[in-house]
């Protein structure tokens, strides 16, 4: 079985590039290069030292002695908290505005929820010096003051969708529509491995140095290249890809997929989208999501607006559906609680994404001496809100 | 010779006009199309309301979403045109985004169309390829007439693929933009036009995107077989003027 995409774009059954004719040009023109551009020296050589010397990577594979003291197993998290900007979100920014500038393209919009993604594109944008723009719903900017000011202060404009539910599936739909709008100039930097091929594989390969660096991380640490488990949370899934890009055709590593199950999978406020999703066409790629029986896209919730999306990458989809990866759903509160519980037992305050890839240890146990590997998506300062909401500190 | 390829013969300008179905209320589908017959409408393409119409402007999207929350389904679409061709014979497309076709089934929509008397259909987010490897036989099999867009950045060599595969019309896009966000044809439009004009396709073209009133109307059918209005009539359409469709059609048509 391959995991990888095909040479026309697909995962299995899944991915593709259901776009309309007003953007086959720009997505053919980054079909065309993004391998090629990706496997030149200078590329290689401009993109790596970035993660060096500006995000700050390698990030740490930290094994996590008291949380592992009470599972009762070995638990290791993939520090991408300590990136730059605070998210895993960077490494995909850093490779697609570098991709940008080989194309010639001197403008660049992005979409984002809880603005972790825009934040990250502005920030990039500021290192290069090229004009920036960010689509977020009302709704989200509202609820993500914090993040708004800080594209702003980065030099973004930060535009408002005002359409549909006005959330992150709105941004999308508006950053697409900019882009039929401004079809020779801009990129559009997605921010998840989703959307038309390629960019669920060219966003997967710029996450995939958290991977890369577990491997001979955890051979330092406990002289293995593989764990027995990956863990990551999924929204669009790019996180995700990444922490399982190199695990994906090594048999011994168990992988485990963490979606939001918001208040509950059958309480209709809920992400889960490999349980309530049905095989569909969004944001130009074939894979599973949250719709009516009538093909209209529904609106998800959770409370992480990270994970905030009716749809997942099109590889996760073939992951669920091939059965290699494990699917698990983590409610609001068992999410909170297993963020709360970080803090308390290792000092760290995750992002809320990243917490529900925490709340696994309590729904299923491991052996005292598998080695499972987290990825920490995130870090918390831009969940602080909603964390002094939640438990009323 | 279905009723579009026909229409296409005639020896005049085609003007055709998209409207949402279920919008401005449910069950106004059925009198728009025969009162846009009535007034000399050409051709009519009847818009499927989808969640997340990506190549639409605001027009189009508020006039999709009013549609589905006035209960629009794929279904209750099919039942309002059940009787269409006891009335109406200028040819009907259904114009609509893929995922609500998919879900219905792709055959079971398409065996739909051919007994409710549809002639084509245009799904924008259809690419060529996967439809010419997936679909075309049923499309063919039930008599429907896909049609595909393209735009002032498609290659020569892509447009000459794209007629190749046609058999109905090629639906011009004007320039650059999402339906409804154009004033007026410059000079880069009218090259656009004489390009493809130019290229002596096999299929007629009809351009659409930025159509509004009677110079724009003039301006794109001086080169092409007819054009497409959108978003001008939704926009007459929602200010509940559904008895003065007559006037609209008369002020483009002049
Ligand atoms: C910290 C963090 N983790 C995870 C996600 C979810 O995105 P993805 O599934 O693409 O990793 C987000 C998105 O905003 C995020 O900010």
């Amino acid at each position: 079985m391959n995991y990888n995409v095909n040479e026309k774009g697909y995962y299995g059954e899944f991915g593709g590039a259901f776009i309309p004719e007003m953007l086959y040009p720009n997505v053919e023109e980054l079909r065309q290069n993004y391998l090629k551009v990706m496997a030149e020296p200078s590329f290689q050589e401009e993109f790596n030292q970035l993660l060096k010397d500006y995000v700050g990577r390698p990030s740490p594979l930290y094994f996590a002695k008291r949380l592992s003291e009470k599972y009762n197993t070995k638990i290791y998290l993939k520090r991408e908290d300590l990136n730059h900007t605070g998210a895993h979100k960077i490494n995909n920014t850093i490779g697609q505005i570098l991709m940008a500038k080989r194309l010639g393209k001197t403008r660049i919009i992005a979409e984002t929820g809880a603005g972790q993604h825009g934040v990250a594109t502005a920030t990039v944008c500021a290192l290069m010096g090229l004009e920036c723009i960010v689509y977020m719903g009302e709704v989200d900017i509202a609820r993500q003051a914090p993040n708004v000011a800080r594209m702003k202060m980065l030099g973004a404009s930060v535009v408002p969708a005002k359409s549909g539910s006005r959330t992150l599936k709105d941004a999308t739909n508006e950053a697409i529509r900019d882009w039929i709008n401004n079809p020779v100039n801009t990129h559009y930097i997605i921010g998840s491995a989703i959307g038309p091929h390629p960019y669920p594989d060219m966003v997967t390969r710029f996450q995939s140095v958290i991977s890369e660096e577990i491997k001979w991380q955890l051979k330092e640490h406990e002289g293995r290249e593989n764990p027995d488990y990956v863990v990551a949370c999924i929204g669009g899934g790019s996180n995700a890809a990444g922490t399982y890009y190199h695990f994906l055709h090594e048999k011994d590593v168990n992988i485990i997929a963490v979606e939001a199950a918001g208040h509950g999978v059958d309480s209709g406020e809920s992400a889960a989208t490999s349980v309530l999703g049905k095989e569909g066409v969004i944001h130009g790629c074939k894979t599973l999501l949250m719709q009516t029986k009538d093909g209209q896209i529904t609106e998800p919730y959770s409370i992480s607006a990270g994970l905030d999306y009716p749809g997942v990458g099109p590889m996760h989809a073939h992951l669920c559906k091939t059965g290699r990866a494990e699917f698990m759903a983590i409610t609001d509160d068992d999410a909170m609680n297993a963020g709360l519980e970080l803090c308390k037992l290792e000092g760290i305050i995750p992002a809320i994404e990243s917490s529900h890839a925490l709340a696994i240890f309590e729904q299923k146990s491991f052996k005292p001496d598998d080695i499972v590997v987290v990825s920490l998506s995130g870090r918390g300062d831009k969940d602080l809100q909603n964390y002094i909401d939640y438990f009323g500190f | 010779m279905n009723r579009l390829q026909q229409k296409l013969q005639e020896d005049k300008k085609l003007l055709s006009i998209y409207f949402t179905a279920g919008f401005p209320s449910l069950n106004d589908t059925v009198s728009i199309i025969e009162d846009l017959e009535k007034n000399g409408v050409d051709l009519i393409e009847i818009g499927l309301p989808f969640s997340d119409p990506l190549a639409d402007g605001p027009t189009i999207q508020a006039s999709s979403t009013q549609a589905l929350k006035n209960g629009m389904t794929t279904e209750i679409l099919f039942n309002q045109l059940k009787d269409i061709r006891k009335t109406v014979n200028i040819p009907l497309i259904i114009m609509g985004y893929f995922n609500p076709m998919l879900q219905y089934g792709v055959e079971a929509f398409c065996k739909q169309c051919q007994e409710i008397g549809i002639d084509g259909l245009i799904i924008p987010d259809l690419p060529v390829d996967v439809y010419h490897d997936e679909y075309k036989a049923i499309f063919d099999k039930y008599g429907l007439i896909n049609v595909f867009l393209i735009t002032p950045q498609t290659s020569e060599e892509r447009i000459r693929y794209i007629d190749s595969i046609s058999n109905g019309f090629i639906y011009m896009v004007s320039s650059a933009s999402v339906t409804g966000s154009q004033s007026g044809f410059g000079d880069e439009q009218t090259a656009y036009f004489k390009r493809i004009a130019d290229m002596n396709l096999k299929n007629p073209q009809i351009v659409g995107f930025g159509i509004n009133n009677n110079e724009t109307f003039t301006q794109a059918t001086t080169y092409a077989k007819g054009a497409i209005i959108g978003s001008a009539f939704i926009k007459h359409a929602s200010s509940e003027k559904l008895d003065t469709i007559g006037d609209f059609v008369n002020t483009i048509l002049q």
